[in-house]
């Protein structure tokens, strides 16, 4: 296993950041991906709280993969999983009581993302901890880079702004970090709203499979080597 | 797969599509007319701009899609799209507003689904409702009429609040709707005695408007180009409906029957957007159905509902039940037998 790490590491960064990204080809956790990705700073905190208990809860089920019988794996996950969000919650309840009222009942949600039971039962139960927990900092951050994309766009389209309110995280000298992109911008609500969610989650889908596409056919066009000899077309047996 | 070919017979008759569409057009004419006469140069404004943007889009979108242009463009379905949109708004409302619905009309609401004939929704609505829930102060900006007392602006000052962005709220007026439904104490009848725009029993120019786009139906219908069914089920419920909840005339009132039929989008909804052959329902008792749940919602949202005028959010919602009504009603094919559907076992 210690010899092929590195060949591991790159393989599970592509699946986790790109080939198998959760929130745009695996389509997980889609509800707070839309939930929240209104503004950068929430977009921000939901996705470090899910990074924070997808590699908990990886490492965890990880561990304990060989003492769990497989008729209550499910279970056994959903209380790893659970105790994580609980941990994760009560941080920031202590730490970033405004974020936590912002993102509210998504916070608890996290246990029911199916992202992080899917890692959990797909990934973490079947690998040694090392992976499991490379796995889960890449699908966490794959998770993470979709929201926080997702929320940047619907907060400079919807508001005009970026980075608002980021005190809510980082404390209150981050409180200048807010740039109004477009000044005297009239609040376009529909981006901010759930259905501007959805229409931009789709354009973001779009933009990944043309760019797969495009990689694709430029793939195609090195590998193809002119065909050598006759190009006529054999007609008799 | 469009399939672009022209067979035989070459008749130019009324079964292209830009023939249906250019007399839909032709319809629209007495509304834009009454439009004209009690809002001003801004719905002139408003349509061409409309139909400037909704032809750059479909051509920007059908470059992109690798589609040919001018088949497309000349079927007319964009302008007709854009006129609607450019009818549902307020006169007055700035460039920057109209482009990003009309665009958005097109490009998500159309082009994006596969472009003419493959759209869920109907696009005007679908880009008035994204209007109307973004901007509510702009969507909600509706010039006074003509003889309701309020002076209207002139060529040059309605041309500074469209291109220049000055502000229009000297000129402005609540609409009938919106009056009855603010309305907490006054009783219908002292309501109606202090608004000069509540003058005959719906307005003078919701009622003249109304009637105009009713014309228009009209004509369709004579020209054959609509059936009956979806309008007349429209209006149908809704006229149930508002006799049903019709509260008497204290303050609490919903308004009469008469109001709701001339008042609002009654009747553009009934005739061209009920009538959206793409997004509507495809028998004729899937469009009495269809007609009559938009008439329904419609009622209910300008009764109990957030806004004044429910027909856009109202058609919205049924095209999303379309194609579940083509489902049950689908007629019997001559020579089969009716066929089971959902859970009836099969003999």
């Amino acid at each position: 296993m210690a010899t092929d790490s590195r060949v591991d590491f790159r393989e599970r960064s592509l699946q986790g950041l790109w080939k198998n990204n959760p929130a745009l080809v695996q389509l997980l956790g889609l509800c707070p991906l839309l939930g929240v990705s209104s503004s950068v700073v929430n977009a921000l905190g939901l996705g470090l709280a899910t990074l924070v208990v997808l590699v908990c809860s990886n490492l965890l089920v990880s561990l304990f993969r060989r003492t769990v019988p497989d008729a209550i794996r499910l279970p056994v996950f959903v209380m790893i999983i659970a105790s994580m969000t609980t941990c994760v919650e009560l941080v920031m309840q202590a730490w970033a009581y405004e974020l936590y009222k912002v993102l509210g009942i998504f916070i608890p949600l996290i246990v029911t993302n199916c992202i992080i039971l899917g890692r959990a039962d797909a990934f973490a139960s079947r690998n040694a901890p090392l992976p499991a927990i490379l796995d889960g900092v890449m699908m966490g951050l794959g998770f993470a880079a979709v929201l926080i994309i997702l929320g940047g766009l619907r907060e400079l389209i919807g508001q005009g702004t970026l980075f608002a309110n980021m005190d809510f995280l980082f404390g209150p000298t981050a409180a200048s970090w807010e740039l109004t992109v477009i000044p005297d911008y009239k609040m376009f609500l529909f981006a901010i709203l759930p259905p501007g969610a959805f229409v931009f989650m789709g354009l973001l889908i779009a933009i990944k499979n043309i760019t797969d596409a495009r990689l694709e056919k430029a793939r195609k066009a090195s590998q193809d080597t002119p065909a050598t000899g006759s190009k006529r077309v054999r007609v008799t047996g | 797969m469009a399939l672009i070919r022209q067979t035989s017979p070459h008749t130019l008759g009324k079964n292209s599509t830009a023939q249906i569409m250019k007399l839909v057009l032709i319809a629209l004419i007495p509304a834009i007319a009454a439009q004209l006469w009690f809002f001003g140069w801004g719905v002139i404004i408003q349509l061409l701009w409309c139909s400037l943007v909704a032809l750059g889009a479909e051509a920007a979108i059908l470059a992109l899609r690798k589609r040919p242009l001018s088949f497309y463009l000349k079927d007319n379905s964009a302008l007709v799209t854009a006129w609607l949109l450019a009818l549902a708004i307020p006169a007055g409302s700035p460039l920057w507003l109209t482009l990003v619905g009309v665009s958005f009309a097109i490009v998500f609401g159309k082009q994006l689904y596969g472009g003419m004939g493959n759209n869920p929704f109907n696009p005007a609505m679908l880009g008035y409702v994204l209007l109307l829930i973004s901007f509510p102060l702009e969507m909600t900006s509706w010039l006074a009429p003509q003889g309701a007392g309020i002076a209207q602006p002139s060529l040059m000052e309605t041309l500074g609040v469209i291109f220049a962005g000055h502000s229009i709220d000297a000129w402005t007026m609540a609409t009938p709707l919106d009056l009855v439904r603010e309305n907490k104490s006054l009783t219908m009848a002292e309501l109606w005695a202090e608004n000069a725009r509540l003058s005959g029993i719906t307005g003078t120019d919701s009622l003249w408007i109304n009637l105009a786009f009713l014309a228009g139906g009209l004509f369709m219908l004579k020209q054959k180009i609509i059936s009956w069914h979806a309008p007349v089920a429209m209006l149908g419920s809704i006229l149930v409906m508002s006799l049903l909840f019709w509260n008497g005339t204290g303050s609490e009132s919903n308004g009469s029957p008469i109001f709701h039929l001339f008042t609002g989008a009654t009747m553009m909804g009934a005739f061209f957007i009920v009538t959206d052959p793409v997004s509507g329902a495809t028998s004729n008792k899937g469009r009495l159905i269809f007609g009559a749940g938009v008439g329904i919602i419609t009622y209910v949202i300008r009764a109990w509902g957030g806004y004044p005028d429910g027909v856009a959010f109202a058609t919205l919602l049924m095209n999303m039940a379309a194609p579940a009504i083509d489902y049950w009603t689908q007629p019997r094919t001559y020579g089969h037998r009716k066929p089971k559907r959902g859970m009836a076992k099969p003999e």
